[in-house]
């Protein structure tokens, strides 16, 4: 194999393992500031137990989300070193932003909060939390627009043999860095809040602490539900968005060959990429892609093969993964509404409550599927019109890159299963009762 | 200008990184020496556990501004040295994951992994990065496109090595330093005593490091022509005789301050002799990267100015703050966060 599909197994690999681990610093972060708001409002001591509990899953987490993170940012320099050196006068400085505006920021206050339980205030120690929220979801923010300059590059000029910034604004306030930024935040919140809901279900069911799991139940739902909703509407927004800037991404999405007005949707579809055809399709929507993408039933909209061959990207694994993704979020809709319609009469809903818990996993596949779209559907380029992945990849030894993905492949495999294990033990266990320790300033 | 202003700063947060990342590290190392048993290793793990997350970031930050600063070096650099930085890395995964899981593990036996993974996941980032830069000081073989002629192996030279050996003293001593800081009673004998007996050996490393630097690398050129900036390797070896003097004195303190300076002047030592240069050729000085051919746009060197300038000193206000609500003894009770619940 060569260095171009050992780098791009490697990167692949590499950040769907850390986009697992990330959206629960995310979204989880902002559900124990909650509780742990409640808690200092309140005073009542369930939801000081409830930030803890939900907090140490938070924090088995948030461990493997810095290390693998270290790697991604360094395997462009490592891997990539042909794109580091042509874009890296846009790109290099969002990264460099981010470490130094909010990585610091929410890896020195997870500390804080973690340890802090006897040395701040109730408030002080709550603000740690939503601070550490804060920033996890700023630091997020500049990786997206990073991601979202490479999707579709503005603000730049090409001068001196690489690609110069031109317009800071421009690149950090473009509609789709806006739009993925939303898109990928919420796509967080629905992963934290199933998990939470689920883990609760799974006590509720057991008669285990079923106020404390009532109560995040109930706040997990809310938030699970205005997100779900929220990246439906958003996610069709997105759509025409890259529809407009990405046709390559949009054809190869709906596996759509022909160029055509009216053009159709196939719920379901078998594409054949070398007969550049589908050799089956299913559940024809007349117009629909026309409709969807340009708010016109006559728009037309480019097919594949209009565009020359090695423009296109893999066509099966775009289009499989796109309808994934969708088909998800729209499951996510229903089950955060029948959630929120069963939020006060959990107890006598066995069977939504079993659903709920093996509907854990569903927004991580989705998250998964979504950044296989977004980055499989963006080849042949690693920017999007401007550079070949091809051209990108670092002049190194195969052999160097193969022994580093096997590596990383069996550290991480090793590291998901110790993590899995150690959370679904936590999760099991429940909150340990009220501890010893007390604030500072408590009376 | 700008560039030069970029090259300092550079400079500054790679020694900040090895200053802060080193005591944990070292002491990482030092583990299974110092903790006799297992209420030894919890205090061991606290004294890490809430600095190490912030400490690595420091990390992240440099390679962040060699990419948004220097790309052309950042492209050349990280992808010559490809095989050691990948160790490093998989090394301080592995670490990161046993500080965190460790707490975690009911079982002796795990607990056993655990630590034999802080130990291998400290002990090579610190030779590795000696090797790492005592290369980039002499040079690597790159050449006119930028590509590495060489391998893993031809990084392992004797500079390189006597650079990885120079790095783990420095960072043993500072790690045995910070024990004593943070532990109390036959504990922090023992960690004084390391800190003893490795000041000697550290000594001697520094002298020849400085010694074989001549004849190795072509950092001296500048000092030769600029000889005020022999105060920064002078202000090195003064800080680790003071060192010396306050370990004696069992002021702990001062003597990891006095031990942060030697590891900050020390970097700093190499990074100016390379001044102009950021990764000399070994092949032939006109394929070095140089703040001249590797540098960003004038626009980005600015922009990441006026964040850094910003941001870089809140940053070092709120760590502060951290390390001064954990100033107190480390304890055998909360050292992970795991443990905590």
């Amino acid at each position: 194999m060569n260095v171009l599909l050992l780098s791009r197994l490697q990167f692949a690999a590499a950040t769907l393992f850390h986009f697992l681990f990330v959206p629960l610093t995310l979204g989880l972060s902002i559900l124990i500031a909650i509780m742990e708001t409640k808690y200092v409002t309140t005073g009542d001591e369930d939801y000081k137990r409830m930030a803890r509990f939900w907090g140490k899953l938070f924090l088995i987490n948030f461990a493997i989300g810095i290390v693998t993170g270290i790697t991604l940012e360094f395997q462009f320099g490592t891997n990539w070193s042909r794109y580091s050196k042509y874009v890296g006068d846009v790109f290099g400085s969002l990264l460099a932003i981010e470490a130094s505006v909010a990585f610091f920021l929410e890896s020195t206050f997870v500390a804080v909060w973690a340890f802090g339980w006897n040395r701040l205030s109730r408030k002080a120690h709550a603000a740690t939390i939503w601070i550490v929220a804060i920033a996890s979801n700023v630091s997020a923010t500049w990786i997206l627009i990073a991601n979202a300059w490479m999707q579709n590059p503005v603000g730049y000029v090409i001068r001196n043999g690489r690609a110069e910034l031109t317009d800071f604004f421009a690149v950090v306030t473009q509609k789709f860095a806006v739009l993925e930024v939303v898109h990928t935040a919420s796509a967080c919140y629905i992963i934290s809040g199933f998990l939470v809901m689920g883990i609760s279900a799974f006590h509720i069911l057991r008669k285990q602490n079923t106020e404390l799991f009532v109560k995040s139940f109930r706040i997990a739902v809310v938030f699970a539900l205005i997100f779900s909703i929220v990246e439906v509407i958003q996610g069709h927004v997105h759509g025409t968005e890259v529809a407009e800037k990405q046709p390559t991404k949009l054809a190869a999405m709906e596996a759509h060959w022909e160029t055509s007005a009216a053009a159709p949707i196939h719920l379901l579809a078998v594409p054949d990429e070398k007969n550049e055809r589908n050799s089956l399709e299913f559940a024809r929507i007349p117009g629909a892609l026309s409709i969807i993408a340009f708010h016109s039933p006559d728009a037309i909209v480019k097919g594949l093969k209009d565009f020359p061959k090695d423009e296109r990207p893999p066509v099966a694994l775009t289009f499989i993964s796109f309808r994934l993704m969708v088909g998800l979020g729209f499951l996510f809709v229903l089950l955060t509404v029948v959630g929120w319609l069963k939020r006060s009469k959990l107890d006598s809903s066995p069977v939504f409550l079993r659903i709920a818990l093996y509907s854990i996993p569903l927004p991580f596949i989705a998250g998964q599927a979504g950044w296989v779209v977004a980055e499989v559907g963006r080849q042949p380029w690693i920017v999007y019109g401007l550079m070949r992945t091809g051209d990108a990849v670092s002049p190194i030894a195969s052999s160097q890159v193969m022994v580093s993905l096997i590596a990383l492949t069996v550290l991480y495999t090793l590291l998901g299963v110790a993590n899995i294990y150690l959370l679904f033990t936590h999760a099991r266990k429940g909150p340990v009762d009220a501890t010893a320790d007390t604030h500072k300033r408590e009376e | 200008m700008l560039e030069t202003i970029w090259f300092v700063l550079w400079g500054i947060l790679w020694a900040v990184y090895f200053m802060l990342d080193g005591f944990d590290l070292g002491l990482g190392t030092l583990m299974p020496a110092l903790a006799k048993n297992e209420s030894d290793k919890q205090v061991v793990y606290g004294a890490i556990g809430p600095f190490w997350d912030g400490n690595e970031v420091w990390l992240l930050t440099a390679g962040g501004v060699t990419f948004a600063a220097f790309p052309g070096t950042y492209a050349v650099m990280f992808s010559a040295l490809y095989s050691a930085l990948m160790l490093i890395l998989f090394a301080l995964i592995v670490r990161g994951v046993a500080l965190e899981f460790r707490n975690n593990a009911d079982s002796v036996a795990w607990k056993k992994v655990w630590d034999v993974c802080m130990v291998f996941g400290s002990v090579l980032p610190a030779i590795l990065f000696g090797v790492a830069f005592a290369n980039i000081f002499q040079g690597i073989p790159i050449d006119a496109e930028g590509i590495y002629r060489g391998t893993l192996l031809t990084l392992l030279n004797a500079y390189g090595l006597l650079g990885g050996v120079f790095f783990l003293a420095l960072f043993l001593e500072h790690g045995a330093i910070w024990l004593a800081v943070k532990s109390d009673g036959d504990l922090q004998k023992r960690a004084g005593s390391a800190a003893r007996t490795i000041w000697p050996v550290l000594l001697v490393g520094a002298v020849v490091f400085l010694v074989v630097t001549w004849f190795r690398t072509g950092l001296y050129d500048n000092y030769l022509k600029n000889p005020v900036l022999f105060v920064i390797p002078a202000v090195a070896v003064a800080s680790l005789l003071t060192t010396r003097v306050f370990i004696a004195k069992a002021a702990w303190w001062r003597a990891w301050f006095a031990s942060s300076l030697v590891i900050v002047s020390a970097t700093l030592f190499g990074v100016v002799g390379l001044f102009p240069v950021l990764l000399p050729s070994s092949l032939d000085s006109a394929y070095s990267m140089t703040i001249h051919n590797s540098a960003s746009s004038p626009l980005t060197l600015k922009i990441m100015l006026g964040v850094a300038l910003t941001f870089i000193p809140v940053v070092i206000l709120y760590q502060g703050w951290v390390y001064n609500l954990f100033k107190g003894k480390a304890t055998g009770k909360g050292t992970a966060f795991g443990d905590l619940y």
